[in-house]
């Protein structure tokens, strides 16, 4: 689960990390009176959406005075954001975040991930803050340290030392710096985080350490014992088709093509989705019911696809194992004798039972195409397009 | 022989009274598997399926001889369990369960590693669909049914397209030592590689079908191991070809965040370790049987 800029702030200030001082905003007037209580004379209005690279999306603005800061959110709120990370929908504006300007000395960048080889948490730190780890790594990667911490001891001063000392902060500066890093490691290991990124991490002029722009992404599983991140949630931000299967226990990414599928298992629906690039289709969506696949997820899953207009072909492919295949059938014909589905749909049913199963389908007085490996299925659903 | 699963292993099973522990619980025993009782704290001297039922794994075990597990519990309490499992003894616990917070599998792991080589429990899963040696035992959740019993060792993320495997090689009349499913999670209590070791020491088997997908680095490793360690010939099939990056395809392990864990670049760098590459799921069977036949 992702959360905004402004909220990885509050959390990292609790965990001692420095930020500027800053307000949310709703509206613009909201906005005028956020800047005057901040004081000063320069501010920065931030658009609140789950991305990166929003300071070249417009998502940003310098503001050098209240009327300004007033402007800027009347521009910002209400509309979509597009950044190369949101794709050409974008992402809906609805808070943005007042903030008193910095004046930059230096930029850092600071991230922490998990390290799937060493099994692990990982920072990885660079002198070159403002630009992506992926533009880092690829312009500057002689910049880049890792360092990698043994979670059962957690994150060592020294550690966090050599991480400062090696992005060359002055030496008055490093005790602060390795408390900020010190703090980043304890959200993260805290708070069930899988991302925790400061870029930039910034020194100012004043020579203060500030966490000028932050992002934390939190582990989907752990949610249940971290309330107040878990409240943090912004459906908003989120594929409204996305947050409606969630909602109902279905495991579903919405893609560009027009081959919808309802698939159970994780594994099954990439290898079916596979399939239907291979034979020249491209898939609508991935969508996994579960390994069980009981009828009320089926019903839920064609509901879900039927909302999707992309979709010209449905591709049904269960393997029914504990849940037999003649139960599969049954809750496919209820599902489709609720829904009204106008596009064709392709079926191919395997494991326990499937004579069984595709004989109730065939009795039954459903419209479809069937289909017995998966190779025939995903070649019937691409002909099915042209149909 | 097959690999951590056989017909005589002593098997318990913890959260062995509820719904989905009685379920599946029976429909091992129905397998033929040697369920011998099962843990569930609190419930202990009671019967259960006609089978003694136990407060603490190291009491089942002190009891009953046990040395495989399976763990049947909630994700908010699977690590517990696990770690139980690993104190009490077990040598093979599978963690079915999905959900299980990464930072609590790091803490399973870092807890084992007080355990020598020899002393250590081998945790299989979490979110997978368990161990099946055909014909002799099985400590998962699959239907039995459509493992033939052979000589090709299996290893999976995903449950589904584990069966799907398995019956393409029966479809081509050809059998399964184990089947391992390793689970969809980030973090697993074993990883391919593991595995791979483990079906290279095994008599039975011949060769070993590999079912990766998108996401982490475990096939390449398990792949540049097969190029320095093994003999038997590895197929490997990985899906998500069409799978964004950035994006968790339903297991929670499959997304692409780095270089080498997209599906093209994961069977490029597998193809350079000499692995033989299913270039499709529905080849999966075939692939096997031809590299089979060009073994003999």
């Amino acid at each position: 689960m992702d959360i905004h800029e402004y909220q990885a702030k509050k959390i990292l200030s609790g965990f001692g990390v420095t930020i500027p001082r800053g307000g949310i905003a709703y509206s613009p007037e909201n906005a005028e009176n956020k800047a005057r209580e901040l004081g000063g004379s320069k501010w920065v209005v931030k658009a609140q959406v789950h991305s990166g690279a929003r300071g070249k999306a417009g998502g940003i603005i310098i503001c050098n005075s209240s009327l300004e800061v007033a402007q800027a959110a009347d521009k910002l709120l209400g509309k979509k954001l597009v950044t190369n990370q949101t794709g050409p929908e974008g992402k809906i504006t609805n808070r943005v975040y007042i903030e008193e300007a910095t004046d930059i000395k230096k930029e850092l960048y600071l991230g922490l991930v998990f390290d799937r080889s060493s099994e692990s948490i990982m920072v990885v730190a660079s002198t070159e803050g403002g630009m992506s780890v992926e533009e880092i790594s690829k312009n500057k990667p002689e910049t880049i340290i890792r360092s990698k911490i043994e979670v059962a001891v957690g994150m060592q001063k020294f550690q966090a030392r050599e991480i400062a000392f090696g992005l060359k902060i002055e030496p008055n500066l490093i005790a602060r710096a390795a408390d900020t890093i010190i703090g980043c490691y304890r959200a993260f290991s805290e708070l069930d985080a899988t991302m925790v990124e400061v870029n930039p991490l910034v020194i100012s002029n004043q020579d203060q350490i500030l966490a000028l722009d932050c992002k934390m992404s939190f582990d989907n599983n752990a949610l249940f014992r971290r309330n107040q991140v878990s409240e943090l949630r912004d459906k908003t931000q989120e594929n409204p088709n996305e947050v409606y299967a969630s909602d109902r226990g279905l495991n579903y990414v919405s893609l560009d093509g027009n081959i919808g599928n309802i698939i159970n298992g994780a594994g099954l629906a990439m290898a079916s989705m596979d399939m239907i690039k291979l034979a020249g289709g491209e898939p609508a969506n991935f969508l996994d019911v579960g390994g069980g696949a009981t009828p009320e997820k089926i019903v839920k899953a064609f509901k879900l696809i039927s909302m999707d207009e992309k979709v010209k072909v449905i591709l049904v492919n269960i393997f029914a194992g504990i849940n037999r295949c003649d139960w599969v059938a049954e809750g496919i014909v209820q599902a489709l004798e609720k829904i009204d589905i106008k596009v064709p749909i392709v079926i191919r049913l395997a494991g326990t039972n499937v004579e069984k199963g595709n004989k109730i389908l065939k009795e039954s007085k459903i419209k479809y195409i069937e289909a017995n490996t998966l190779e025939d299925a995903a070649n019937k659903a691409v002909k099915a397009l042209g149909n | 022989m097959s690999v951590l699963i056989d017909k005589k292993t002593k098997i318990i099973v913890q959260g062995f009274t509820g719904k989905m522990g009685s379920f599946h619980a029976e429909e091992m025993i129905k397998y033929g598997t040697n369920v011998v009782g099962g843990v569930t704290p609190g419930k202990g001297g009671m019967k259960h399926l006609n089978l003694p039922v136990f407060n603490t794994v190291k009491e089942a075990v002190k009891n009953t001889g046990a040395s495989a597990s399976i763990l049947f519990v909630p994700p908010a309490f699977a690590a517990d369990s696990a770690m139980e499992a690993a104190d009490a003894g077990i040598k093979t616990c599978v963690a079915i369960v999905d959900g299980i917070p990464s930072h609590d599998m790091i803490k399973i792991k870092r807890y084992m590693r007080r355990y020598s080589r020899t002393e250590k429990m081998t945790l299989v899963g979490p979110n997978c669909a368990g161990v099946i040696s055909p014909g002799k035992a099985m400590l998962g959740i699959m239907p039995g049914h459509i493992y033939k019993e052979g000589k090709i060792g299996i290893i999976g993320r995903s449950g589904t397209l584990g069966y799907e495997a398995a019956q393409q090689l029966k479809n081509l009349n050809i059998g399964v030592s184990t089947s391992v499913g390793i689970g969809g999670d980030p973090i697993n209590g074993s990883s391919f590689k593991d595995i791979l070791e483990k079906f290279e020491e095994d008599d039975e088997t011949e060769a070993v079908l590999m079912i990766g997908e998108i996401g982490g680095p475990q096939e390449v490793a398990a792949g540049k191991f097969a190029k320095e360690n093994m003999k038997k010939p590895v197929i490997a099939y990985i899906a998500g070809l069409t799978a964004p990056k950035g994006r968790v395809m339903g297991h929670a392990g499959a997304i692409v965040s780095a270089y080498g864990e997209s599906a093209v670049e994961k069977v490029e760098l597998l193809k350079e370790c000499g692995i033989i590459i299913s270039k499709n799921p529905s080849v999966m069977g075939e692939t096997v049987k031809s590299a089979l036949n060009s073994k003999t």
